[in-house]
Protein backbone atom coordinates (compact mmCIF):
# COMPACT_ATOMS: atom_id res chain seq x y z
CA UNK A 1 0.00 0.00 0.00
CA UNK A 2 1.53 3.31 -0.78
CA UNK A 3 1.77 5.71 1.93
CA UNK A 4 0.86 9.13 2.46
CA UNK A 5 3.22 11.65 0.94
CA UNK A 6 4.71 14.97 2.85
CA UNK A 7 6.31 18.02 1.76
CA UNK A 8 9.91 17.97 3.03
CA UNK A 9 13.40 19.53 1.82
CA UNK A 10 15.87 17.24 1.44
CA UNK A 11 17.66 18.55 4.90
CA UNK A 12 15.03 17.50 6.98
CA UNK A 13 14.14 13.92 5.29
CA UNK A 14 17.82 13.32 5.74
CA UNK A 15 17.15 14.20 9.56
CA UNK A 16 14.61 12.08 9.27
CA UNK A 17 16.28 8.96 7.73
CA UNK A 18 18.80 9.22 10.93
CA UNK A 19 15.62 9.18 13.21
CA UNK A 20 14.15 5.89 11.36
CA UNK A 21 17.66 4.23 11.72
CA UNK A 22 17.56 4.76 15.48
CA UNK A 23 20.22 7.27 15.36
CA UNK A 24 19.99 8.76 18.63
CA UNK A 25 22.99 11.21 18.94
CA UNK A 26 23.71 14.56 16.55
CA UNK A 27 26.61 16.58 16.80
CA UNK A 28 26.96 19.64 14.00
CA UNK A 29 27.80 23.53 13.76
CA UNK A 30 25.91 25.58 12.22
CA UNK A 31 26.81 26.25 8.13
CA UNK A 32 24.68 26.89 5.00
CA UNK A 33 23.42 24.93 2.59
CA UNK A 34 22.64 22.58 5.71
CA UNK A 35 21.13 24.47 8.30
CA UNK A 36 18.13 22.75 8.23
CA UNK A 37 19.13 19.85 8.76
CA UNK A 38 21.06 20.63 12.55
CA UNK A 39 17.69 22.67 13.67
CA UNK A 40 15.67 19.12 12.11
CA UNK A 41 17.60 17.39 14.52
CA UNK A 42 18.01 19.76 17.29
CA UNK A 43 14.16 19.05 17.37
CA UNK A 44 14.29 15.49 16.65
CA UNK A 45 16.71 14.74 18.88
CA UNK A 46 14.63 16.02 21.86
CA UNK A 47 11.63 14.84 21.07
CA UNK A 48 12.89 10.58 21.11
CA UNK A 49 14.95 11.47 24.05
CA UNK A 50 18.43 11.29 22.40
CA UNK A 51 21.57 14.20 22.12
CA UNK A 52 21.96 17.23 20.26
CA UNK A 53 24.88 19.30 20.75
CA UNK A 54 25.70 22.55 18.69
CA UNK A 55 29.22 22.28 19.01
CA UNK A 56 31.67 24.69 19.08
CA UNK A 57 33.44 23.79 16.16
CA UNK A 58 33.34 21.23 13.51
CA UNK A 59 35.92 19.16 14.43
CA UNK A 60 34.37 19.18 18.27
CA UNK A 61 31.28 17.82 16.96
CA UNK A 62 32.70 14.82 14.67
CA UNK A 63 34.72 14.05 17.96
CA UNK A 64 31.54 14.31 19.82
CA UNK A 65 30.39 11.79 17.37
CA UNK A 66 33.69 9.78 17.73
CA UNK A 67 33.01 9.56 21.36
CA UNK A 68 29.37 8.76 20.95
CA UNK A 69 30.23 5.92 18.49
CA UNK A 70 32.74 4.83 21.25
CA UNK A 71 30.13 4.30 23.42
CA UNK A 72 28.17 2.70 21.12
CA UNK A 73 25.07 4.96 20.11
CA UNK A 74 24.19 5.52 16.48
CA UNK A 75 25.58 9.00 15.73
CA UNK A 76 25.38 11.78 12.93
CA UNK A 77 27.11 15.20 12.22
CA UNK A 78 26.38 17.11 9.10
CA UNK A 79 27.74 20.03 7.76
CA UNK A 80 28.58 21.41 4.14
CA UNK A 81 31.93 21.93 2.16
CA UNK A 82 34.37 24.13 4.25
CA UNK A 83 33.30 22.12 7.49
CA UNK A 84 33.54 18.76 6.24
CA UNK A 85 37.21 20.23 5.61
CA UNK A 86 37.56 20.76 9.07
CA UNK A 87 36.10 17.52 10.38
CA UNK A 88 39.18 15.19 8.45
CA UNK A 89 40.86 14.55 11.27
CA UNK A 90 37.93 12.86 13.05
CA UNK A 91 37.03 10.96 9.95
CA UNK A 92 40.52 9.35 9.99
CA UNK A 93 40.59 8.50 13.51
CA UNK A 94 36.90 7.16 12.89
CA UNK A 95 37.88 4.89 10.18
CA UNK A 96 41.32 3.93 12.26
CA UNK A 97 39.45 2.85 14.94
CA UNK A 98 36.50 1.30 13.06
CA UNK A 99 34.27 3.22 14.68
CA UNK A 100 30.82 3.61 12.81
CA UNK A 101 29.22 7.09 12.13
CA UNK A 102 27.03 8.98 9.30
CA UNK A 103 28.61 12.16 8.00
CA UNK A 104 26.20 14.13 5.66
CA UNK A 105 27.73 16.29 3.50
CA UNK A 106 25.54 18.91 1.55
CA UNK A 107 28.39 20.48 -0.77
CA UNK A 108 28.30 24.17 -1.29
CA UNK A 109 30.47 25.99 -3.88
CA UNK A 110 34.60 25.84 -3.54
CA UNK A 111 37.52 26.02 -3.00
CA UNK A 112 37.88 28.22 0.38
CA UNK A 113 34.57 29.74 1.61
CA UNK A 114 33.24 29.67 -2.09
CA UNK A 115 29.73 29.93 -1.82
CA UNK A 116 26.61 28.68 -0.61
CA UNK A 117 24.89 27.22 -4.27
CA UNK A 118 25.29 23.76 -4.64
CA UNK A 119 28.76 22.02 -6.18
CA UNK A 120 30.05 18.87 -6.19
CA UNK A 121 33.78 20.06 -5.77
CA UNK A 122 34.20 17.38 -2.97
CA UNK A 123 34.38 14.31 -4.43
CA UNK A 124 37.94 13.48 -4.49
CA UNK A 125 38.09 14.65 -0.83
CA UNK A 126 34.83 12.04 -0.26
CA UNK A 127 36.17 8.86 -1.88
CA UNK A 128 39.95 9.59 -2.30
CA UNK A 129 40.65 9.43 1.53
CA UNK A 130 39.92 13.40 2.73
CA UNK A 131 42.17 12.83 5.78
CA UNK A 132 45.48 11.46 6.53
CA UNK A 133 46.46 7.90 6.10
CA UNK A 134 45.25 4.82 3.92
CA UNK A 135 41.81 4.61 4.51
CA UNK A 136 38.18 4.35 3.06
CA UNK A 137 34.44 5.62 4.31
CA UNK A 138 31.77 4.35 2.31
CA UNK A 139 29.97 7.14 0.11
CA UNK A 140 26.48 7.33 -0.65
CA UNK A 141 25.11 9.81 -3.47
CA UNK A 142 20.93 10.37 -3.31
CA UNK A 143 19.53 12.22 -5.97
CA UNK A 144 16.22 13.12 -4.61
CA UNK A 145 14.61 14.49 -1.05
CA UNK A 146 13.19 10.68 -1.00
CA UNK A 147 16.72 9.45 -1.42
CA UNK A 148 18.03 11.34 0.95
CA UNK A 149 16.00 10.11 3.72
CA UNK A 150 16.29 6.62 2.51
CA UNK A 151 19.80 6.16 1.50
CA UNK A 152 20.73 7.68 5.03
CA UNK A 153 18.99 5.15 6.92
CA UNK A 154 20.88 2.58 5.20
CA UNK A 155 23.90 4.69 5.48
CA UNK A 156 23.76 4.12 9.35
CA UNK A 157 23.35 0.43 8.54
CA UNK A 158 26.47 -0.25 6.09
CA UNK A 159 28.47 1.95 8.73
CA UNK A 160 27.09 -0.69 11.18
CA UNK A 161 27.66 -3.78 9.44
CA UNK A 162 31.53 -2.77 8.58
CA UNK A 163 32.16 -0.68 11.70
CA UNK A 164 33.36 1.77 9.25
CA UNK A 165 32.15 5.79 8.54
CA UNK A 166 29.52 5.79 5.59
CA UNK A 167 29.22 9.29 4.10
CA UNK A 168 25.81 11.20 2.71
CA UNK A 169 27.57 12.86 -0.51
CA UNK A 170 24.25 15.72 -1.40
CA UNK A 171 24.19 19.11 -2.72
CA UNK A 172 23.04 22.69 -2.02
CA UNK A 173 20.19 21.58 -4.45
CA UNK A 174 19.16 18.63 -2.89
CA UNK A 175 19.28 19.57 0.57
CA UNK A 176 17.48 22.88 0.04
CA UNK A 177 14.47 21.64 -2.03
CA UNK A 178 11.37 20.12 -1.17
CA UNK A 179 9.77 16.99 -2.71
CA UNK A 180 6.94 14.85 -2.15
CA UNK A 181 8.31 12.18 0.42
CA UNK A 182 6.89 8.88 1.74
CA UNK A 183 7.96 8.04 5.10
CA UNK A 184 6.27 5.16 5.12
CA UNK A 185 8.23 2.20 4.16
CA UNK A 186 9.98 -1.61 5.22
CA UNK A 187 12.71 -0.47 6.03
CA UNK A 188 15.00 -2.37 8.65
CA UNK A 189 17.47 -1.85 11.11
CA UNK A 190 19.94 -3.96 10.93
CA UNK A 191 21.04 -5.32 14.53
CA UNK A 192 24.74 -5.22 14.53
CA UNK A 193 26.00 -6.83 18.35
CA UNK A 194 29.27 -4.09 19.45
CA UNK A 195 30.84 -6.10 22.12
CA UNK A 196 34.27 -3.63 21.02
CA UNK A 197 32.00 -0.47 22.60
CA UNK A 198 33.32 0.95 26.11
CA UNK A 199 30.39 0.52 28.51
CA UNK A 200 32.32 0.10 31.96
CA UNK A 201 34.55 -3.34 32.38
CA UNK A 202 31.72 -4.79 34.11
CA UNK A 203 32.15 -8.53 33.82
CA UNK A 204 34.28 -8.24 31.05
CA UNK A 205 38.09 -7.32 30.45
CA UNK A 206 38.60 -3.72 29.68
CA UNK A 207 37.89 -2.87 26.00
CA UNK A 208 40.25 -0.18 24.72
CA UNK A 209 39.72 1.95 21.01
CA UNK A 210 43.46 2.91 19.69
CA UNK A 211 44.77 3.88 16.61
CA UNK A 212 48.21 4.29 17.73
CA UNK A 213 50.31 0.97 16.87
CA UNK A 214 53.53 1.15 17.61
CA UNK A 215 54.90 -2.33 18.00
CA UNK A 216 56.73 -3.94 15.17
CA UNK A 217 54.76 -4.44 12.09
CA UNK A 218 51.32 -3.86 14.14
CA UNK A 219 50.46 -0.67 12.31
CA UNK A 220 51.22 -2.46 8.68
CA UNK A 221 48.84 -5.64 10.14
CA UNK A 222 45.79 -2.78 10.99
CA UNK A 223 46.45 -1.79 7.41
CA UNK A 224 45.85 -5.12 6.02
CA UNK A 225 42.93 -5.70 8.45
CA UNK A 226 41.65 -2.63 6.93
CA UNK A 227 41.98 -2.78 3.34
CA UNK A 228 40.61 -6.49 3.20
CA UNK A 229 37.51 -5.25 4.98
CA UNK A 230 37.38 -2.17 2.27
CA UNK A 231 38.05 -5.02 -0.43
CA UNK A 232 34.75 -7.12 1.01
CA UNK A 233 32.82 -3.66 0.95
CA UNK A 234 34.04 -3.47 -2.70
CA UNK A 235 32.80 -6.75 -3.70
CA UNK A 236 29.58 -6.56 -1.76
CA UNK A 237 28.00 -2.95 -1.98
CA UNK A 238 27.93 -0.97 -5.29
CA UNK A 239 25.03 0.36 -5.90
CA UNK A 240 24.18 2.21 -9.07
CA UNK A 241 21.50 2.60 -11.92
CA UNK A 242 21.64 2.27 -15.32
CA UNK A 243 19.31 3.15 -18.43
CA UNK A 244 19.58 2.34 -21.69
CA UNK A 245 22.93 1.17 -21.74
CA UNK A 246 22.37 -1.57 -24.12
CA UNK A 247 22.35 -0.26 -27.11
CA UNK A 248 23.84 3.03 -26.45
CA UNK A 249 26.23 5.11 -28.70
CA UNK A 250 27.05 7.57 -26.04
CA UNK A 251 26.88 6.84 -22.32
CA UNK A 252 26.06 9.76 -19.93
CA UNK A 253 27.52 9.18 -16.22
CA UNK A 254 26.12 11.78 -13.49
CA UNK A 255 25.54 11.18 -9.86
CA UNK A 256 23.78 13.32 -7.05
CA UNK A 257 21.53 15.72 -8.27
CA UNK A 258 23.18 16.59 -11.80
CA UNK A 259 22.12 12.70 -12.63
CA UNK A 260 18.45 13.63 -13.03
CA UNK A 261 19.31 16.77 -15.42
CA UNK A 262 21.42 14.13 -17.03
CA UNK A 263 18.33 11.72 -17.30
CA UNK A 264 16.57 14.34 -18.67
CA UNK A 265 19.05 14.91 -21.15
CA UNK A 266 19.08 11.41 -21.77
CA UNK A 267 14.87 11.26 -22.75
CA UNK A 268 15.76 14.20 -24.99
CA UNK A 269 17.82 12.58 -27.30
CA UNK A 270 15.96 9.26 -27.24
CA UNK A 271 13.14 11.28 -28.03
CA UNK A 272 15.51 12.74 -31.14
CA UNK A 273 16.58 8.91 -32.29
CA UNK A 274 19.85 10.08 -29.94
CA UNK A 275 21.13 6.78 -28.76
CA UNK A 276 22.14 8.03 -25.22
CA UNK A 277 22.17 6.07 -22.14
CA UNK A 278 22.89 6.43 -18.71
CA UNK A 279 24.78 5.58 -15.39
CA UNK A 280 24.70 6.76 -12.36
CA UNK A 281 26.50 5.30 -9.48
CA UNK A 282 24.75 5.79 -5.93
CA UNK A 283 27.68 4.89 -3.95
CA UNK A 284 30.95 6.76 -5.20
CA UNK A 285 32.64 4.60 -2.88
CA UNK A 286 33.19 1.66 -3.89
CA UNK A 287 32.34 3.01 -7.12
CA UNK A 288 31.00 0.73 -9.89
CA UNK A 289 33.65 0.08 -12.22
CA UNK A 290 32.76 -3.01 -13.62
CA UNK A 291 29.42 -1.84 -14.79
CA UNK A 292 31.01 0.72 -16.37
CA UNK A 293 34.02 -1.72 -18.03
CA UNK A 294 31.18 -3.79 -19.13
CA UNK A 295 29.51 -1.08 -20.65
CA UNK A 296 32.69 0.34 -22.47
CA UNK A 297 32.72 -2.94 -24.33
CA UNK A 298 29.40 -1.57 -25.83
CA UNK A 299 29.46 1.75 -26.54
CA UNK A 300 31.74 4.22 -28.35
CA UNK A 301 31.58 7.18 -25.69
CA UNK A 302 31.28 8.12 -22.34
CA UNK A 303 30.04 11.62 -21.61
CA UNK A 304 30.71 12.40 -17.62
CA UNK A 305 28.70 15.54 -16.18
CA UNK A 306 29.97 16.98 -12.48
CA UNK A 307 29.21 20.11 -10.80
CA UNK A 308 32.83 20.45 -10.76
CA UNK A 309 35.92 20.53 -12.90
CA UNK A 310 36.18 17.23 -13.31
CA UNK A 311 36.58 14.64 -10.60
CA UNK A 312 34.83 11.73 -11.00
CA UNK A 313 35.25 11.45 -14.59
CA UNK A 314 39.24 10.29 -13.10
CA UNK A 315 37.10 6.64 -11.74
CA UNK A 316 35.23 6.50 -14.98
CA UNK A 317 38.63 6.57 -17.02
CA UNK A 318 40.27 3.98 -14.48
CA UNK A 319 36.64 1.73 -14.53
CA UNK A 320 36.70 1.98 -18.85
CA UNK A 321 40.33 0.99 -19.07
CA UNK A 322 40.90 2.97 -22.48
CA UNK A 323 37.81 0.42 -23.94
CA UNK A 324 36.36 3.87 -24.91
CA UNK A 325 36.18 7.63 -25.29
CA UNK A 326 35.44 9.47 -21.94
CA UNK A 327 34.27 12.95 -22.46
CA UNK A 328 33.72 15.44 -20.15
CA UNK A 329 31.40 18.47 -19.25
CA UNK A 330 31.14 20.10 -15.91
CA UNK A 331 30.54 23.74 -14.20
CA UNK A 332 32.14 25.03 -11.26
CA UNK A 333 31.52 27.41 -8.75
CA UNK A 334 28.17 26.92 -7.97
CA UNK A 335 26.69 26.50 -11.95
CA UNK A 336 24.43 24.12 -12.53
CA UNK A 337 24.76 21.84 -16.11
CA UNK A 338 21.37 22.58 -17.81
CA UNK A 339 19.28 20.48 -19.94
CA UNK A 340 19.99 22.20 -22.86
CA UNK A 341 23.73 21.97 -21.98
CA UNK A 342 24.40 18.33 -21.66
CA UNK A 343 21.74 18.10 -24.78
CA UNK A 344 24.33 20.41 -26.66
CA UNK A 345 27.28 18.40 -25.48
CA UNK A 346 25.09 14.90 -26.62
CA UNK A 347 25.24 15.92 -30.20
CA UNK A 348 28.76 17.74 -30.41
CA UNK A 349 30.06 14.13 -29.53
CA UNK A 350 27.42 11.69 -31.70
CA UNK B 1 64.99 -8.12 49.01
CA UNK B 2 62.55 -10.41 47.45
CA UNK B 3 60.58 -9.31 50.84
CA UNK B 4 60.56 -5.64 49.57
CA UNK B 5 59.23 -6.16 45.84
CA UNK B 6 56.60 -8.45 46.83
CA UNK B 7 55.14 -5.61 49.30
CA UNK B 8 55.48 -3.36 46.75
CA UNK B 9 53.18 -5.36 44.03
CA UNK B 10 50.69 -6.24 46.85
CA UNK B 11 50.03 -2.60 46.75
CA UNK B 12 49.25 -2.02 42.92
CA UNK B 13 45.57 -0.63 42.75
CA UNK B 14 43.26 -3.40 41.51
CA UNK B 15 42.75 -0.72 38.40
CA UNK B 16 46.24 -0.53 37.86
CA UNK B 17 47.55 -3.24 35.34
CA UNK B 18 51.08 -5.13 36.55
CA UNK B 19 53.27 -3.31 33.78
CA UNK B 20 56.35 -1.36 33.98
CA UNK B 21 55.60 2.43 32.31
CA UNK B 22 57.51 3.99 29.60
CA UNK B 23 57.97 7.06 31.51
CA UNK B 24 61.40 8.78 32.19
CA UNK B 25 62.89 8.24 35.49
CA UNK B 26 61.83 10.53 38.02
CA UNK B 27 58.67 11.63 36.08
CA UNK B 28 55.52 12.11 37.67
CA UNK B 29 53.10 10.61 35.00
CA UNK B 30 53.30 7.15 36.99
CA UNK B 31 52.83 9.05 40.36
CA UNK B 32 49.33 10.63 38.79
CA UNK B 33 48.36 7.40 36.71
CA UNK B 34 48.54 5.80 40.26
CA UNK B 35 46.22 8.30 42.45
CA UNK B 36 44.02 7.74 39.59
CA UNK B 37 43.47 4.19 40.17
CA UNK B 38 43.69 4.83 43.65
CA UNK B 39 40.76 6.82 43.97
CA UNK B 40 38.87 4.45 41.03
CA UNK B 41 38.75 1.46 43.53
CA UNK B 42 38.40 3.38 46.38
CA UNK B 43 35.05 4.83 44.94
CA UNK B 44 34.38 1.30 43.59
CA UNK B 45 33.40 3.00 40.21
CA UNK B 46 36.13 0.62 37.86
CA UNK B 47 33.60 -1.54 36.05
CA UNK B 48 31.72 2.18 35.11
CA UNK B 49 34.69 3.96 34.60
CA UNK B 50 35.56 5.28 30.91
CA UNK B 51 38.92 6.88 30.65
CA UNK B 52 40.10 9.36 27.31
CA UNK B 53 43.56 9.23 26.71
CA UNK B 54 45.46 12.04 25.01
CA UNK B 55 48.13 12.80 22.57
CA UNK B 56 50.86 13.17 24.26
CA UNK B 57 53.55 11.29 26.48
CA UNK B 58 50.58 9.65 28.45
CA UNK B 59 48.75 8.28 25.30
CA UNK B 60 49.75 4.68 26.58
CA UNK B 61 47.96 4.83 29.77
CA UNK B 62 45.49 2.28 28.42
CA UNK B 63 48.35 -0.22 29.05
CA UNK B 64 48.89 0.86 32.58
CA UNK B 65 44.84 1.26 33.79
CA UNK B 66 42.82 -1.91 33.72
CA UNK B 67 39.36 -0.25 32.75
CA UNK B 68 38.06 1.15 29.84
CA UNK B 69 40.44 3.42 27.68
CA UNK B 70 40.02 5.42 24.30
CA UNK B 71 42.52 7.25 22.64
CA UNK B 72 41.08 10.77 21.44
CA UNK B 73 42.83 13.31 18.54
CA UNK B 74 45.10 15.84 19.78
CA UNK B 75 43.56 18.02 21.73
CA UNK B 76 39.94 16.86 20.65
CA UNK B 77 39.79 14.95 24.92
CA UNK B 78 37.06 16.57 25.98
CA UNK B 79 34.65 16.15 22.90
CA UNK B 80 35.18 12.50 23.14
CA UNK B 81 34.37 12.41 26.55
CA UNK B 82 31.38 14.55 25.95
CA UNK B 83 30.04 11.84 23.28
CA UNK B 84 30.50 8.81 25.55
CA UNK B 85 29.11 10.52 28.91
CA UNK B 86 26.05 12.25 26.71
CA UNK B 87 25.29 8.39 25.60
CA UNK B 88 26.23 6.88 28.82
CA UNK B 89 25.25 9.59 31.65
CA UNK B 90 25.82 6.32 34.16
CA UNK B 91 29.22 5.93 33.18
CA UNK B 92 32.30 7.67 34.85
CA UNK B 93 33.73 9.61 32.27
CA UNK B 94 37.38 11.02 32.60
CA UNK B 95 40.06 12.73 30.21
CA UNK B 96 43.96 12.81 31.21
CA UNK B 97 45.29 15.34 29.41
CA UNK B 98 48.71 16.95 29.30
CA UNK B 99 49.52 20.43 28.70
CA UNK B 100 49.94 20.96 24.79
CA UNK B 101 46.62 18.79 24.47
CA UNK B 102 44.78 20.51 27.10
CA UNK B 103 45.94 24.00 27.12
CA UNK B 104 47.30 24.66 23.66
CA UNK B 105 45.34 22.65 20.18
CA UNK B 106 42.24 21.54 22.81
CA UNK B 107 41.92 24.59 24.02
CA UNK B 108 38.63 25.47 22.44
CA UNK B 109 37.31 21.59 23.30
CA UNK B 110 38.47 21.97 27.23
CA UNK B 111 36.54 26.09 27.46
CA UNK B 112 33.33 24.72 26.15
CA UNK B 113 32.79 20.92 27.85
CA UNK B 114 33.77 23.12 30.84
CA UNK B 115 31.32 25.76 29.79
CA UNK B 116 28.19 23.30 29.09
CA UNK B 117 29.03 22.43 32.55
CA UNK B 118 29.66 18.70 31.06
CA UNK B 119 29.72 16.26 33.53
CA UNK B 120 33.16 14.98 33.14
CA UNK B 121 36.50 14.84 35.22
CA UNK B 122 39.47 16.07 33.86
CA UNK B 123 42.95 15.23 34.70
CA UNK B 124 45.48 17.90 33.24
CA UNK B 125 48.83 17.12 33.85
CA UNK B 126 50.94 20.41 33.50
CA UNK B 127 54.76 20.02 33.07
CA UNK B 128 55.17 23.11 31.12
CA UNK B 129 56.60 20.57 28.40
CA UNK B 130 56.04 19.00 25.51
CA UNK B 131 57.57 15.73 26.49
CA UNK B 132 56.67 13.05 23.56
CA UNK B 133 58.05 15.31 20.78
CA UNK B 134 61.18 16.60 22.55
CA UNK B 135 61.01 19.29 24.93
CA UNK B 136 58.98 21.84 22.71
CA UNK B 137 57.77 25.32 24.76
CA UNK B 138 54.43 24.40 25.70
CA UNK B 139 51.56 27.00 26.67
CA UNK B 140 52.18 26.82 30.23
CA UNK B 141 56.36 26.97 29.74
CA UNK B 142 57.42 29.60 32.54
CA UNK B 143 59.71 32.89 31.36
CA UNK B 144 62.93 31.95 30.60
CA UNK B 145 62.34 28.66 30.58
CA UNK B 146 64.63 26.98 27.86
CA UNK B 147 62.81 24.40 25.71
CA UNK B 148 63.89 23.01 22.28
CA UNK B 149 62.02 26.07 20.69
CA UNK B 150 62.84 29.05 23.07
CA UNK B 151 66.90 27.92 22.86
CA UNK B 152 67.59 31.38 25.10
CA UNK B 153 64.69 30.79 27.32
CA UNK B 154 60.80 31.73 26.88
CA UNK B 155 60.70 35.48 26.06
CA UNK B 156 57.31 37.17 26.89
CA UNK B 157 57.26 39.70 24.34
CA UNK B 158 57.72 37.37 21.54
CA UNK B 159 56.15 34.04 22.97
CA UNK B 160 53.54 35.27 25.17
CA UNK B 161 52.72 34.83 29.04
CA UNK B 162 52.43 31.15 30.38
CA UNK B 163 48.46 30.54 30.51
CA UNK B 164 46.91 29.80 34.16
CA UNK B 165 43.68 27.62 32.60
CA UNK B 166 42.51 27.01 35.91
CA UNK B 167 41.92 30.88 36.51
CA UNK B 168 40.27 31.10 32.92
CA UNK B 169 37.59 28.59 33.70
CA UNK B 170 37.03 29.57 37.18
CA UNK B 171 34.27 32.56 35.83
CA UNK B 172 32.40 29.80 33.91
CA UNK B 173 29.02 28.95 35.77
CA UNK B 174 29.19 25.61 34.32
CA UNK B 175 32.46 24.77 36.42
CA UNK B 176 31.98 23.04 39.62
CA UNK B 177 35.26 22.07 41.26
CA UNK B 178 38.75 23.40 40.11
CA UNK B 179 41.89 22.57 42.11
CA UNK B 180 45.86 23.00 41.20
CA UNK B 181 47.67 20.26 43.31
CA UNK B 182 51.38 18.85 42.88
CA UNK B 183 53.08 15.59 43.35
CA UNK B 184 56.71 16.57 43.97
CA UNK B 185 56.66 15.43 47.39
CA UNK B 186 54.50 12.80 50.05
CA UNK B 187 52.33 15.43 51.04
CA UNK B 188 51.25 17.21 48.31
CA UNK B 189 50.71 13.75 46.58
CA UNK B 190 48.28 12.56 49.19
CA UNK B 191 46.65 16.46 48.27
CA UNK B 192 46.70 15.37 45.06
CA UNK B 193 45.00 12.25 45.50
CA UNK B 194 42.38 13.94 48.30
CA UNK B 195 41.51 16.57 45.01
CA UNK B 196 41.23 14.02 42.27
CA UNK B 197 38.68 11.72 44.54
CA UNK B 198 37.24 14.99 45.35
CA UNK B 199 36.81 15.32 41.48
CA UNK B 200 35.34 11.97 40.66
CA UNK B 201 33.19 12.53 43.40
CA UNK B 202 31.81 15.44 41.67
CA UNK B 203 30.81 13.91 38.98
CA UNK B 204 29.41 10.18 41.12
CA UNK B 205 26.84 12.70 42.60
CA UNK B 206 25.87 15.07 39.38
CA UNK B 207 27.10 18.28 40.34
CA UNK B 208 29.13 18.90 37.13
CA UNK B 209 32.18 19.73 35.45
CA UNK B 210 35.26 19.20 37.81
CA UNK B 211 39.00 19.85 37.07
CA UNK B 212 42.78 18.92 38.73
CA UNK B 213 45.46 20.50 37.17
CA UNK B 214 48.79 18.71 38.69
CA UNK B 215 52.19 19.66 38.48
CA UNK B 216 54.35 17.02 37.65
CA UNK B 217 58.16 16.47 37.11
CA UNK B 218 59.62 16.66 33.67
CA UNK B 219 63.56 15.87 34.38
CA UNK B 220 64.31 14.74 30.64
CA UNK B 221 63.00 18.29 29.15
CA UNK B 222 63.65 20.79 32.18
CA UNK B 223 67.60 19.27 31.77
CA UNK B 224 67.47 18.76 35.86
CA UNK B 225 67.74 15.67 38.06
CA UNK B 226 65.18 14.22 39.46
CA UNK B 227 65.49 16.25 42.58
CA UNK B 228 66.01 19.24 41.16
CA UNK B 229 63.06 19.13 39.17
CA UNK B 230 61.51 18.57 42.70
CA UNK B 231 62.83 21.70 43.90
CA UNK B 232 61.87 23.68 40.90
CA UNK B 233 57.88 23.15 41.36
CA UNK B 234 58.57 23.64 45.20
CA UNK B 235 59.76 26.95 43.82
CA UNK B 236 59.25 29.02 40.59
CA UNK B 237 56.52 26.49 38.89
CA UNK B 238 54.32 26.83 41.84
CA UNK B 239 55.39 30.46 42.55
CA UNK B 240 53.71 31.13 39.25
CA UNK B 241 50.81 28.43 39.26
CA UNK B 242 49.85 28.19 42.97
CA UNK B 243 48.76 25.35 44.99
CA UNK B 244 45.26 25.05 46.00
CA UNK B 245 41.81 25.46 45.57
CA UNK B 246 40.68 27.38 42.72
CA UNK B 247 36.68 26.84 42.50
CA UNK B 248 34.68 24.89 44.99
CA UNK B 249 30.78 24.47 45.93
Amino acid sequence: MAGKKILMCGNDACGEGAVMAGCTFYAGYPITPQNELTAYMAKRMVEINGTFIQAESETAAINMVFGAAVAGARAMTSSSSPGVSLKQEGISYLAACELPCVIVNIQRGGPGLGNIAPAQGDYFQSVKGGGHGDYKVIVLAPSSVQELLEHTFTAFNLADKYRNPALILGDGLLGQMMEPVELEGRRQILKVEKPWTLTGCKGRAPNVIKSLLLGDGALEEHNKKLQAKYNTIKATEVRAQSFNIADSDLILVAYGSVARTAKAAMSKARAKGLKVGLVRPITLWPFPAKLLEEAAGRTKKFLVVEMSAGQMVEDVMLSVKGKAEVDFYGRMGGGIPTEEEIMEKIEALI
Amino acid sequence: MAKEKKAIIETIPRSMRDAETHYCAGCGHGIVHRLVCEVVDELGIRDKTIAVAPVGCAVLAYDYWDFDVTEAAHGRTPAVATGIKRVRPNNIVFTYQGDGDLAAIGTAEIIHAANRGENITVIFVNNGVYGMTGGQMAPTTLAGQKTATTLSGRNLRREGYPIKILEMLAVLPGVKYLERVSVHSAQDVLRAKRAIKKSFKTQVDNKGFSMIEVLSMCPTYWGLTPIQSVDRIKGEMSNYYPIGVVKSY
